[in-house]
C-alpha cells in the first residue's frame, strides 16, 4: 500500500469506497460511482460501460439473492486502482450464495424454459478478467472482480 | 444523473410500439414487465420495443425480453427490438440475442415485418 510521501518505488494504489442500502433504487448511484472510477483509471468509454455493467450485475445479485430484496442490508463497493488493475470488491452481510455456480445452459434454452436467471454472472465473466468469490459464513461475502489496465 | 425509465405506447401498422427510454435495470425492469403483461392480457402479441431512448440495459432488462419471447411466439406474435444503440447492442451480443431475437434498424421496418394484421397494414412502406 503506497503512503502519501512514502518511498517512490511503492506501487501506485488508490481505493474508493461506496456504501449503500441494499435497494435496487441505488443501482443507478452505484453505476455512476463505477463509471467515475473507470474514467479515472483511463478506460475508454465502451470499456467503462462494460465494467459498470459487471458491477451493476454483481450488486443486483447481492440485493436479490443475499438480501432477498430486504432494504435494511448494506452493500459495499470498494474499488482499488493501481498501475496494472482496476479491482472491484462487492461485499455484503447477507445470506451467502455461490454466484459462480450458475446454470451453463445457453440463452436459447433459458428462453425455452422461460427462466432468465444466471445472465448476470455470464455478463460479469464476459467483461472482467478475473472473478473470485469468498464466503466467510455469518460474517461477510465478497465478490472480487479484476479488470487489467492495458496501456500503450 | 441518469434518466429515469419511461414507457410510451403507440400503434403502427397493427403493431404495438413500446418506446422505452432511460435505464432498464433491476429497479425498472418490473415496470417494463407489467407493460408487456398488459399487452398480452389485452391480446396484443405484435410488439415492437423502440430502444432509441434506452441509455442502459442490464440482465434484469434482458430477462424481461427473454421471459416473454416463447409465449408471444406461441400466440403467433413476436417481440422485435428496434433502434437499439451500439452500447446496448454490445450487451445483447454477448448473450447471443441477435440469433434469437429479431433486431431491426427502425420501428417502421420492425412494424412492417409482421404479416397483414387482418387488413390493417398500410402497405405504403
Amino acid at each position: 500500500m503506497a503512503r502519501r510521501g512514502g518511498r517512490e518505488m511503492d506501487a501506485f494504489e488508490r481505493t474508493f469506497t461506496l456504501l449503500v442500502p441494499s435497494s435496487t433504487g441505488n443501482l443507478a448511484m452505484i453505476r455512476d460511482f463505477v463509471a467515475s472510477v473507470g474514467v479515472k483509471a483511463g478506460f475508454e468509454e465502451n470499456e467503462v460501460a462494460r465494467i459498470t455493467l459487471a458491477v451493476d450485475e454483481a450488486c443486483a445479485n447481492v440485493i436479490e439473492h443475499a438480501y432477498s430484496r430486504d432494504e435494511k442490508g448494506q452493500v459495499t463497493i470498494r474499488a482499488t486502482l493501481d498501475d496494472e488493475d482496476l479491482a472491484f470488491e462487492i461485499m455484503d452481510n447477507g445470506r451467502g450464495f455461490e454466484p459462480l455456480r450458475v446454470s451453463e445452459d445457453d440463452v436459447a434454452e433459458l428462453i425455452r424454459r422461460r427462466k432468465p436467471g444466471g445472465l448476470g454472472m455470464r455478463l460479469i465473466r464476459a467483461v472482467m478478467d478475473d472473478v473470485k468469490y469468498q464466503i466467510t459464513p455469518g460474517e461477510m461475502n465478497g465478490l472480487r472482480m479484476v479488470k487489467h489496465i492495458r496501456r500503450g | 444523473m441518469s434518466q429515469p425509465f419511461q414507457i410510451e405506447i403507440s400503434e403502427r401498422d397493427g403493431a404495438r410500439i413500446l418506446s422505452i427510454s432511460g435505464y432498464l435495470d433491476a429497479h425498472t425492469a418490473p415496470a417494463f414487465e407489467s407493460a408487456i403483461e398488459n399487452e398480452l392480457k389485452s391480446g396484443k402479441v405484435r410488439l415492437v420495443v423502440d430502444c432509441a431512448g434506452l441509455t442502459y440495459i442490464s440482465s434484469a432488462g434482458l430477462g424481461v425480453f427473454m421471459s416473454f419471447l416463447e409465449e408471444i411466439r406461441e400466440k403467433g406474435g413476436d417481440i422485435k427490438l428496434a433502434s437499439i444503440g451500439p452500447k446496448a447492442f454490445q450487451i445483447l451480443d454477448v448473450l447471443g440475442f441477435p440469433r434469437l431475437f429479431d433486431i431491426v434498424e427502425t420501428v417502421e421496418e420492425a412494424a412492417g415485418r409482421f404479416g397483414p394484421p387482418g387488413g390493417a397494414r398500410d402497405g405504403c412502406l
